[in-house]
């Protein structure tokens, strides 16, 4: 009787040590993210230094971003963008963290390799955009690299063209994430049960057999994971793209992404528009942590 | 027992941390508010004798202690500080004139933060203490409208008692930009900024034969003639000018009709015919499509950058061109100023005072002696080597014959600036400039560039300024 009077009172505390979570959560999270909601209902900006509105709109701003189709053009940028990196980060991150989890290959300093692949990342993303805008600049040095060669004998205009802008873009990003892909598929493949690689190697199994059979299978959970999490950021790419081509997303707006339209909304204030389509966001990047969290939530059930 | 008192520890830091952050806050709003509480003795006095102020505003003369001034950067600081009669800087960002503090309230323009942080200021100005108040800010050409046509700003004759005869020496193009759409001056400049077209002489003499300035602009007199020499000066070699974004300010300082008619947006024929012209240039390869500031485009100042000219007023020369790094055009006098095709300006400050400002007094003194008083505008001229907003003034010096420009190769170019400040005309100014002229510039580099057509271009420009102004239609 006693006892269980002790665990309640244990219990309390433990809701009391949440406080200071809770309240910076709702004071810096949730009500802002409520507030952005309502607003997204109102026209409200500022015109020069006169306030119009709010006025209530009704579903008139999120109208106006499906009508205008812009919405759609600056989206399909972004996830071409993403495609253009996750893909081939995804085949360099299982081929590295296949071969540094390899019990057979025994490859030295991996950890040593593994913090110089993550270093790109501790790059402040704006300073990495703007040493790619030097280096690929019209009288940068890789023109005069590409020119001393002979490739070219005219600079070439990378960041006038839709393929090399969106190129270099995914190529920064690629950069900047595989490593920390690699680290989170090496961590799974090292928590796979050893007993499924030596009793495949008993059974004369090849590597690429192994790597497809038993590898792959057993890392669908943590692929989920990649996929999904790299997804919502990509959604979110922004600090790259608007550093790279000085917020114009050029050429014509080819490498414009939805936060960067976004961020276009902030010049007048427009607090409907940018609510609108901040909710739009909210919306798509909540249905796919659900799925993240439907899969994973799975794994452990059946495990 | 242990425990018990690391727990009770642990449950005292956390609530600490936890009223600490809405302790501040509830302090905050208490002092905005009725200003008791933990600061009382403090504020006491200070509000009190505000809220005298404000009620004896209008039948005494009692002036504030505080002269809060809004800027951007350093400039109009030292300007003060050299030039003031009577200001002793305290630290870097007080001062004090007589027994008044002076506070300066500097932000960076950048990703207009300056704007941001003075509109918020502005538009609580009605209820702040009278000590906060702003008092005096700064503008700049492109964007002053915006505050000019509002009642945040004060009438410079009628509220701020200047006389319009102390002003008649000013050159007018300084007094269109700061005049708000009923005809009211709301703010001067001690500044002009006339540009002029500076051309590199040893291109000048290999391919037209000749440096003379009388000569050259023979050369670039009107935009025909311009682009008829460029196509001569790809022919050996050289790009007419850097970037077609050179040109643009000299067009759009000459156009016939504002951004913005009756909430449409409207393309002047001036800024069309700059789109046909830079095309052109541009598809010939006798100009590039470079932003202005970046790495290629001040290739330029160098003898290596095969550039003819750059255009600009008389900071952009002195300062900005590379004239103290050896081996660049301008270390070597290697320039040469011609008036160019059309007058234009680029740059300058203008001094606004705030509606609801406590200082009208020393408002009214800094607006006479900075832009008016003929001797510290001399001064100016000489220890800053700034062009100063007085007519008298500039042409005296125009005719000094022994003042000359080193990095003009020993031309005056003073006469040409004064000419040039005389002819242009702003009276097409809207408070939609800033934002229409950057997207123009930016939608047309695409169509520049052939990345898509002129009604391509258009569209994006539309839509990239409807963005900016939403209460806009085209």
């Amino acid at each position: 009787m006693k006892k269980k009077g002790n665990v309640v009172r244990y219990n309390k505390w433990g809701y009391i040590f949440l406080i200071p979570f809770v309240m910076v959560y709702v004071v810096f999270q949730l009500i802002p993210m409520v507030t952005t909601v309502y607003n997204s209902f109102f026209e409200n900006y500022m015109s020069g230094l006169s306030q119009v509105g709010p006025n209530f709109v009704g579903i008139e701003n999120y109208r106006k971003l499906f009508s205008s189709g812009d919405i759609w053009v600056y989206g399909k940028n972004t996830l071409i963008m993403w495609l253009m990196c996750f893909i081939p980060q995804i085949f360099l991150s299982l081929l590295l963290g296949a071969w540094f989890s390899d019990v057979r290959l025994r490859l030295r300093g991996s950890r040593f390799f593994k913090t110089v692949m993550y270093l790109p990342n501790l790059i402040m993303a704006s300073a990495f955009a703007m040493l790619f805008f030097a280096l690929f600049s019209e009288g940068g040095p890789i023109n005069s690299l590409l020119m001393q060669i002979g490739i070219i004998d005219t600079p070439y205009k990378f960041l006038s063209n839709t393929w090399s802008t969106r190129g270099l873009v995914a190529f920064m990003n690629l950069l900047m994430w595989f490593g920390n892909t690699t680290i989170l598929l090496m961590a799974g493949m090292m928590g796979l049960d050893t007993e499924l690689f030596e009793a495949a190697e008993v059974d004369g199994a090849t590597s690429t057999q192994v790597f497809w059979r038993i590898t792959l299978p057993l890392l669908r959970p943590i692929l989920v994971y990649v996929v999904i999490t790299s997804l919502i950021g990509g959604l979110q790419l922004f600090d790259v793209p608007q550093i790279l081509t000085n917020g114009t997303g050029d050429p014509m707006r080819d490498s414009m992404t939805l936060i960067m339209f976004l961020n276009k909304h902030l010049y007048s204030k427009n607090y409907g528009m940018a609510g609108a389509l901040s909710v739009i966001l909210l919306l798509v990047t909540g249905i796919l942590s659900l799925i993240v969290f439907k899969v994973t939530g799975n794994d452990k059930r059946k495990g | 027992m242990k425990k018990k008192l690391i727990s009770s520890l642990l449950c005292a830091t956390m609530v600490a941390a936890a009223l600490a952050g809405c302790g501040t806050g509830a302090v905050d709003s208490d002092d905005v508010k009725t200003s008791d509480g933990a600061d009382t003795t403090v504020k006491e006095s200070t509000t009190g004798s505000a809220s005298e102020e404000n009620t004896a505003e209008n039948t005494s003369t009692e002036e504030g202690k505080v002269l809060n001034i809004y800027c951007w950067n350093e400039e109009f600081k030292t300007r003060i500080t050299d030039h003031y009669p009577g200001y002793e800087e305290v630290d870097g960002t007080t001062g004090k004139i007589g027994d008044v503090t002076v506070k300066w309230t500097i932000t960076p323009s950048d990703d207009n933060a300056y704007q941001n942080n003075l509109d918020a200021a502005l538009l609580k100005q009605a209820d702040a203490p009278a000590d906060e108040k702003i008092d005096i800010f700064l503008v700049e050409a492109d964007y002053a409208l915006k505050y000019v046509n509002t009642d945040y700003t004060l009438a410079v004759i009628d509220d701020i008692g200047l006389t319009e005869d102390e002003l008649a020496n000013q050159y007018q193009y300084t007094k269109d930009i700061v005049t708000d759409s009923d005809g009211v001056l709301k703010g001067v400049s001690w500044q002009g900024c006339p540009g002029a077209m500076f051309y590199n002489r040893a291109a000048a003499k290999e391919v037209l034969g000749t440096d003379d300035p009388a000569e050259i602009q023979k050369y670039v007199s009107d935009w025909d003639t311009f682009n008829k020499t460029a196509a001569t000066m790809k022919e050996a070699g050289y790009s007419m000018i850097s970037s077609v974004n050179d040109t643009y300010r000299v067009y759009s300082n000459n156009v016939t009709s504002q951004w913005v008619v009756d909430g449409k947006i409207n393309i002047d024929e001036n800024l069309m015919k700059w789109v046909t012209d830079s095309k052109k240039l541009v598809d010939a390869g006798e100009a590039a499509t470079y932003e202005l500031w970046g790495d290629d485009w001040k290739k330029g100042f160098y003898p290596e950058g095969n550039v003819f000219g750059y255009f600009g007023p008389a900071w952009f020369i002195n300062f900005s061109m590379a004239a103290d790094t050896e081996g660049s055009i301008g270390y070597d006098g290697g320039w040469g100023a011609v008036e160019g095709p059309q007058g234009f300006f680029w740059g300058g400050t203008w001094i606004c005072g705030a509606t609801g400002t406590d200082n009208v007094t020393l408002v009214n003194d800094i607006m006479r002696q900075m832009t008016t008083n003929e001797n510290i505008l001399t001064e100016i001229v000489v220890d800053d080597d700034d062009f100063v907003n007085s007519k008298p003034a500039m042409e005296n010096m125009a005719a000094d014959t022994s003042y000359s420009s080193q990095i003009l190769g020993g031309q005056n170019p003073l006469a040409m600036y004064c000419a040039g400040a005389d002819k242009i005309d702003l009276s097409n100014l809207s408070a939609y400039d800033q934002g229409c002229n950057e997207e123009f510039q930016n939608a047309m580099k695409n169509y520049f560039e052939g990345n898509t057509d002129l009604d391509g271009a258009l569209e994006l420009f539309y839509k990239a300024v409807v963005e900016k102004y939403p209460e806009l239609t085209y």
